[in-house]
């Protein structure tokens, strides 16, 4: 069994309720950090950890925390990004929905080290069911003065919001997310200033992903150094992964980074091995954005040997012939997969999630929708593949926010490792259709 | 101050200029074309991404290029920084992408467009897209709404520059204007076509880079290369007075604000002068206005124009301002 932290007590009956997350070591951290150290210990203690953002990017917390601003009489504020609306990514909900507690705990202790005296949860619109739960823990904590003012009779206090959005993508993005809590259209902000100095109502925030402040408590409580030495290398700790597609076992499972991805797929203890006994076609392993990687390529490194569940192995070749561990929306496709079918599913998404401010991405995510639709249809021509390629190779990069690479990666990725099944489509459009569209 | 040197030209220019005020200050020949960005408007620019450029050194402190091309309208200089814009083969390739994304749903109706002649997407895309379109899927398409009785708004031409809707929340009263829809979905509304009622809505008219909001006064009246503008001003008392007259014979057929070499107003002009002060008598006539070399009706515009890929650099000639023709 591999090392657990965020879902250590995930089997514990009635772990959603206060009393019974209290008595398996809950709000420890909160006390520790509070009664014994500084907030700039706490934030030494995370830097020591090597802890990465889990929204994505990977970026390291510690680093984070310490470019927040600190001007005398603004306020800062900390920002837990619950948006979770990556194609393939469902682990915030998974512990969100069943752990509460553990985010309303990490919150409260990164509050203490960044010095916020007010902290919102931004949840995507479609977790309503999830807000009812969160607001119960935090009425709980309140009521069992975790929350409020003279916090353990410290002086420090801290006042913690659930703010529900509307069901847009693009509002996970962090400075959309930001417009959109201030009330505004959900549109990204032109950087730099970035958040650390003007954020929230221009004031310095942080934002972080659930999994990222929920791994804080740990890291309190046992130490930076005790983090550190999970995992492998720079990914440290352990990570949530959305397994997701032809598997056994589809749902949330906590890895300690470095298993490699063969066993991940094969395992009893995670997802159980293909589906049906069927071979293994591709993977698509960091969520919706990340680069497609064909079965040989996903499971070894070009130099043969097997390929970890960590940031930097499964980077490794680049984006030639690596991918990312992004968000941890791992979709195993089988050998009955279209390929084509399933970049067209996610074209749609992201030409739908677009906010439309930068011409590349509005136009380039629905043009390229457009040629995919018609590729399915069998009317494409080669030529089609060909302007394909250009079309994403002329939005990565020259966009506003990232949610142009993430629409243009896909499309490449595709292309550069199936090539051959585009050509399918538009040489054979109709054989090629018996083959089963992929089920997110 | 921050010493930058944009294709091989150096200048030195206050801290927190922009990359694109730097490259303005050296001359057009190395400023970047803008779409999105406008002087005169807080927080405009960086949605176009037609003035991407290559910064391939940071600055003397951190050398390191930078790993994207960067928007220059919303980038600002760094004490050291060499940028690269005609000079540079990524940015005359991301620039020729985003001509083709906005022309992608563009109509490309300029034989019935007012803007025809002074329309800024077709200059970039004379200098900077290429002769044939690689699309043929149906075009985007929107019903024209009237903006009062004075403004049409036709948003099949529309790149969503965002421009207008500056100048409705900076410079008139109250929020009656803005984007609503996704996407490429997106378009510019006043919320149910509620008229934007205000002294200074004619100057969406003068930002439009493009022909989606054109003065209703002026509709179909004449080409403007066939009219001859004329710098005038009057005694107003809501703006400076300060416009530029165009004529056809002794008729005044429409009033814009004055704008400067990059086609920006120097000076918002209210709706009384814009609409309402259509004869001579308004005016006192200061003399003809020259046209700047960049707009399409100055004489031989296309033969003198060089592509950005003809240019070479040892023909750019130091700043030149207004050089092109008197029409
Ligand atoms: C289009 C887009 C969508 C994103 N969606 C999410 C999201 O749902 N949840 C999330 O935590 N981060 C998301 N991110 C990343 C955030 O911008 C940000 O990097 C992250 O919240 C930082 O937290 P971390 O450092 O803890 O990872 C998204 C980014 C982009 C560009
Ligand atoms: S890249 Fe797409 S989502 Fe991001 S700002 Fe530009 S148009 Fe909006
Ligand atoms: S002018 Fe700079 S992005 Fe449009």
């Amino acid at each position: 069994m591999g090392r657990k932290i965020l879902l250590a007590h995930d089997h514990v009956p009635g772990i959603q309720s206060y009393e019974v997350y209290r008595k398996h070591g809950g709000y420890n951290s909160v006390e520790k950090a509070i009664k014994t150290m500084t907030p700039e210990a706490v934030v030494e203690e995370v830097k020591k950890s090597g802890l990465r953002g889990r929204g994505g990017a990977g970026f390291p917390t510690g680093m984070k925390w310490s470019f927040l601003a600190k001007p005398e009489g603004v306020p800062r504020y900390l920002v837990c990004n619950a948006d979770e609306s990556e194609p393939g990514t469902f682990k915030d909900r998974y512990l969100m929905s069943r752990i509460p507690h553990t985010l309303v705990e990490g919150m409260i202790t990164s509050s203490y080290a960044l010095g916020v005296n007010a902290a919102y949860i931004y949840i995507r619109g479609e977790y309503f069911y999830i807000v009812s739960i969160l607001e119960k823990a935090i009425e709980e904590a309140y009521a069992n003065g975790w929350l409020g003012k003279n916090i353990l009779g410290s002086g420090y206090h801290l006042d913690l919001y659930v703010h529900v959005g509307a069901g847009a993508y693009i509002c996970g993005e962090e400075t959309a997310l930001l417009e959109s809590l201030e009330g505004k259209r959900g549109n990204p902000r032109i950087k730099p200033p970035f958040p650390a100095i003007a954020g929230l109502y221009g004031c310095p925030t942080v934002v972080n992903n659930v999994e990222t402040l929920a791994a804080v408590s740990f890291i309190v409580n046992e130490g930076g150094d005790e983090y550190a030495k999970i995992g492998i290398g720079k990914s440290a700790g352990t990570k949530l992964i959305s397994a997701s597609g032809h598997i056994n076992k589809p749902g949330v499972y906590e890895i300690e980074m470095g298993i490699s991805v063969e066993d991940f797929i094969n395992s009893e203890e995670y997802c159980g091995g293909m589906l049906n006994g069927k071979k293994l076609k591709a993977v698509v392993a960091g969520g919706s954005s990340v680069p497609i990687l064909p079965a040989d390529k996903i499971l070894h490194l070009a130099n043969g040997e097997k390929r970890l569940m960590s940031y930097e192995s499964l980077a490794d070749g680049g984006f030639g012939g690596g991918t990312m561990l992004g968000s941890g929306g791992f979709i195993v496709m089988d050998e009955d997969t279209s390929i084509v079918e399933n970049l067209f599913t996610f074209a749609r998404f992201y030409h739908h999630e677009s906010c439309g401010q930068c011409s590349p991405c509005r136009e380039g995510t629905a043009w390229m929708e457009k040629i995919l639709h018609k590729m399915i249809d069998g009317h494409a021509t080669l030529s089609d593949i060909d302007l394909l390629w250009e079309i994403q190779a002329k939005i990565e990069g020259n966009t506003i926010c990232p949610l142009g690479d993430a629409a243009a990666w896909p499309v490449a990725s595709a292309i550069r490792h199936f090539r051959s099944e585009f050509e399918e489509y538009v040489n054979n459009p109709k054989s090629v259709k018996k083959v089963i569209r992929m089920a997110l | 101050m921050a010493k930058v040197t944009i294709d091989g030209r150096t200048i030195e220019v206050p801290d927190g200029t922009t990359i694109l005020q730097a490259a303005r200050m050296i001359g057009p020949e190395v400023a970047p074309p803008t779409m999105c960005y406008y002087s005169k408007l807080k927080t405009s620019g960086g949605y176009c991404r037609t003035c991407l450029v290559e910064v391939t050194k940071g600055s003397e402190k951190d050398p390191r290029p930078m790993p994207k091309l960067v928007a220059s309208c919303r980038t600002n200089v760094m004490d050291g920084m060499e940028v690269g814009n005609i000079t540079s083969p990524k940015v005359i390739e991301a620039r020729k992408g985003v001509v083709e994304f906005l022309l992608l749903n563009h109509p490309l109706d300029c034989p019935i467009c007012d803007q025809a002649g002074e329309c800024h997407l077709q200059d970039l895309s004379y200098e900077h897209g290429s002769s044939k379109t690689r699309t043929d899927f149906e075009r985007r398409t929107f019903e024209k709404i009237d903006i009062g009785d004075k403004i049409q708004l036709h948003m099949t031409r529309c790149i969503l520059c965002y421009r207008c809707v500056k100048v409705a929340n900076q410079i008139t009263d109250g929020r009656v204007h803005g984007v609503i829809n996704r996407g490429d979905h997106s378009e510019i509304s006043t919320y149910v076509e509620q008229a934007v009622d205000n002294d200074f809505s004619g100057n969406v008219i003068d930002v439009c880079p493009v022909g989606a909001l054109t003065d209703k006064t002026f509709r179909f009246k004449s080409r403007v290369w066939f009219t001859k503008p004329v710098t005038a001003h009057r005694n107003c008392e809501k703006c400076s007075g300060k416009v530029n007259l165009w004529y056809k014979g002794e008729e005044v057929l429409r009033v814009t604000g004055r704008k400067d070499q990059w086609g920006e107003v120097e000076e918002f002009i209210c709706n009384t002068c814009r609409f309402d002060k259509k004869s001579t008598s308004d005016w006192t006539i200061e003399g003809p206005t020259t046209i700047s070399r960049h707009s399409v009706i100055s004489a031989n515009h296309y033969e003198v124009f060089k592509k950005p890929t003809e240019f070479k650099l040892n023909e750019v000639k130091p700043l030149t301002i207004q050089e092109g023709d008197k029409s």
